[in-house]
């Protein structure tokens, strides 16, 4: 390789260049890792974090260098900008591949039948499950996207259709500033909504469904906004020169073009409510059994069966650490079945191209 | 049938911008009439508010009488939707509904003014208008597919068969070739001759090749200057616009030696 080096001309004139081989990264990637490997075993201080670290930035250095030398400037800065491109790309990647192993390690002790099909009513210490929060999550998330999602899109409907001038700007503007609002805020409000209709004290299903759909709203009200202003003009035109009505326009060919991206924004503003924990502490409270009816009592939630069975521990504390952990799991499987149901339905409302 | 347009004094604004100025016309009905002259004179404007297509940009208006036999599009208690109903349109870019088949880009004229229709009626409707626009046996084999997945012509002609699904008086076409090849473009303009025995037909074209070969009459639109608005500076039949124009800025225009 030092002989090209030599060889690669000063003039533009030709038309190539020193090219490493293809399988240079693989190469020096596993070189960079045994070096960095033995390096710390000398020492004997094996870490994994450690070792990948010293590892990546040993690459970074060497195929710079290698690159510059046969390839030249440009391909050592293309070198540079992949590896640290890339390198960012699995660090974003890394608390999520955590956090998956972690829930799914500890959470399968008791991912079993008795979790599914018992509350915790009377149950002290080991067995119980989250029936009463699994229920409730369902009742508490099904009635905030009853409230949000009609709300949402006709003011996403409006704004982009019909609104003009200032009102059009202050809805705007207030669903800018509702994006914002702390989740406590919401299930404060909620609460207090609720204590002033009922009297004190009052804990619902409803009240935490209206909690979350302060949360939704407004994220439900942008992605729609956002989907249907990418509509394009010229289908509403279209529409109107055969003498469709306006509504009939929205109705029949804006909102189906966008159908795919609405179903797809509705499920991510599910996704991002259903993990909410303080609002639905504040506004739904929390119990042992199963409650049914979202009007009366308090009801149960997945967040908060995590939360209580991990500041709430009982004797022996493990069996209460375990739920905590199966109720992580089960979250996080119902929003991943969310965003698989909400692609799948994307796909298949989306606009066929037929070719 | 197809009726006869007739426009008197008409001025066009964009909120307080006077966009075209005073224009004068009559369309006779069964013939084609083509507008000419250079962009960003007004034509595509004057042309939509034939139908008020210009009312779905904000702050648009007209002063001034467009009659269609007589009845005043502007006059008070006129629905637009009721306008749109009787003068189709189809416009520069082919845009067929994507979320419809062929046969359902078709009958959405009329399936969305919720007008009931039994599956026989509708059937002979699809075939009646698919062979006026030349498209039936291209498609006939796949009505149920997306209509996207048409080559641009037959998009187009896709578009024309939707227009005149809902019978309309007068059909209306902006630049509808534009984006079309050569081929493509002979096939609208002999449908554009076959549209003639039917509808009033008005098409703004900036081919002038295209409009001395489908109309029968011809209008040519020019800015006075920059800024100030366009006007119908002739109107005329095809052959004496062509031969023998008044003006001499439509003389320049037609000879190329401006625009």
């Amino acid at each position: 390789m030092s002989t090209s080096v030599a060889t690669r001309p000063a003039a533009a004139a030709t038309l190539t260049a020193g090219r490493l081989p293809r399988w240079t990264t693989g190469v020096l990637l596993t070189v960079c890792l045994l070096a960095s490997l033995s390096f710390f075993a000398a020492f004997g201080t094996l870490g994994l974090i450690r070792i990948l670290l010293v590892a990546v930035l040993l690459y970074i250095v060497v195929s710079v260098a290698l690159s510059a030398a046969v390839e030249g400037s440009r391909k050592a800065k293309d070198r540079l900008a992949t590896t640290l491109v890339t390198s960012a790309f699995g660090l974003a990647l890394l608390p999520l591949i955590s956090l998956v192993v972690s829930v799914v390690g500890r959470g399968v002790d008791r991912f079993d039948g008795t979790f599914f099909t018992y509350s915790m009513r009377s149950v002290v210490g080991e067995g119980g499950g989250a029936v009463h929060a699994i229920t409730g999550t369902l009742w508490v998330t099904g009635i905030a996207t009853l409230i949000s999602v009609p709300i949402g899109l006709l003011a996403a409907i409006y704004l982009v259709e019909y609104g003009r001038g200032r009102l059009a700007r202050s809805i705007t503007f207030f669903v800018d500033v509702m994006t914002g609002i702390p989740s406590i805020v919401a299930g404060l409000f909620a609460y207090a909504l609720f204590v002033i209709i009922f009297g004190p004290g009052t804990k619902s299903g409803l009240a935490g469904a209206v909690a979350l759909s302060v949360l939704m709203i407004p994220v439900v009200v942008r992605s729609v906004e956002e989907l249907l202003k990418i509509v394009p003009n010229e289908l509403r035109e279209a529409s109107y020169a055969l003498g469709v009505p306006k509504w009939l326009t929205i109705t029949k060919i804006v909102l189906p073009t966008a159908l795919a991206g609405i179903v797809t924004g509705v499920m991510l503003a599910i996704a991002r409510v259903i993990g909410e924990t303080a609002p639905l502490l504040i506004a739904a409270g929390f119990t042992q059994s199963l409650n049914n009816s979202p009007l009366e009592g308090p009801m149960m939630t997945l967040p908060v069966f995590v939360y209580r069975s991990y500041v709430d521990q009982g004797n022996p504390a493990a069996a209460y650490v375990e739920r905590a952990w199966a109720g992580a799991l089960t979250l996080v499987i119902i929003v991943m079945v969310l965003n698989l149901a909400g692609r799948l339905i994307a796909a298949r409302f989306a606009p066929k191209t037929g070719r | 049938m197809s009726k006869r347009i007739e426009v008197k004094d008409l001025n066009v604004y964009y909120g307080s911008f006077k966009a075209v100025e005073d224009v004068q016309l009559t369309v006779e009905p069964r013939t084609v009439t083509a507008f000419i002259g250079p962009s960003g004179c007004g034509k595509s404007t004057f042309l939509r508010t034939l139908n008020r297509m210009h009312e779905v940009i904000p702050g648009a208006y007209v002063e001034g009488s467009v009659k269609l036999d007589g009845d005043d599009l502007y006059g008070p208690g006129v629905d637009p939707v009721r306008v749109r109903r009787q003068v189709g349109m189809v416009f520069q870019r082919p845009n067929p509904f994507p979320t419809m088949s062929i046969a359902d880009n078709v009958l959405a004229g009329v399936r969305l003014n919720n007008q009931r229709m039994s599956t026989a009626k509708s059937k002979e409707l699809l075939e009646t208008s698919l062979q006026g626009a030349n498209l039936w046996n291209e498609v006939k084999d796949r009505l149920d597919k997306p209509g996207s997945g048409l080559s641009g012509g037959q998009q187009q002609r896709l578009c024309i068969a939707r227009a005149i699904a809902v019978q309309p008086e007068v059909i209306l076409m902006d630049e509808p070739c534009s984006a079309l090849d050569p081929i493509s473009t002979l096939a609208i303009e002999d449908l554009i001759g076959e549209l003639k025995e039917d509808y009033t037909v008005v098409i703004v074209t900036h081919n002038m090749q295209q409009a001395a070969r489908v109309s029968d009459q011809t209008a040519f639109f020019n800015l006075a200057a920059q800024g100030k608005p366009g006007r119908l500076v002739e109107i005329g039949t095809t052959e004496k616009i062509f031969s023998n124009p008044t003006e001499k800025a439509t003389e320049d225009y037609i000879t190329g030696r401006f625009g």
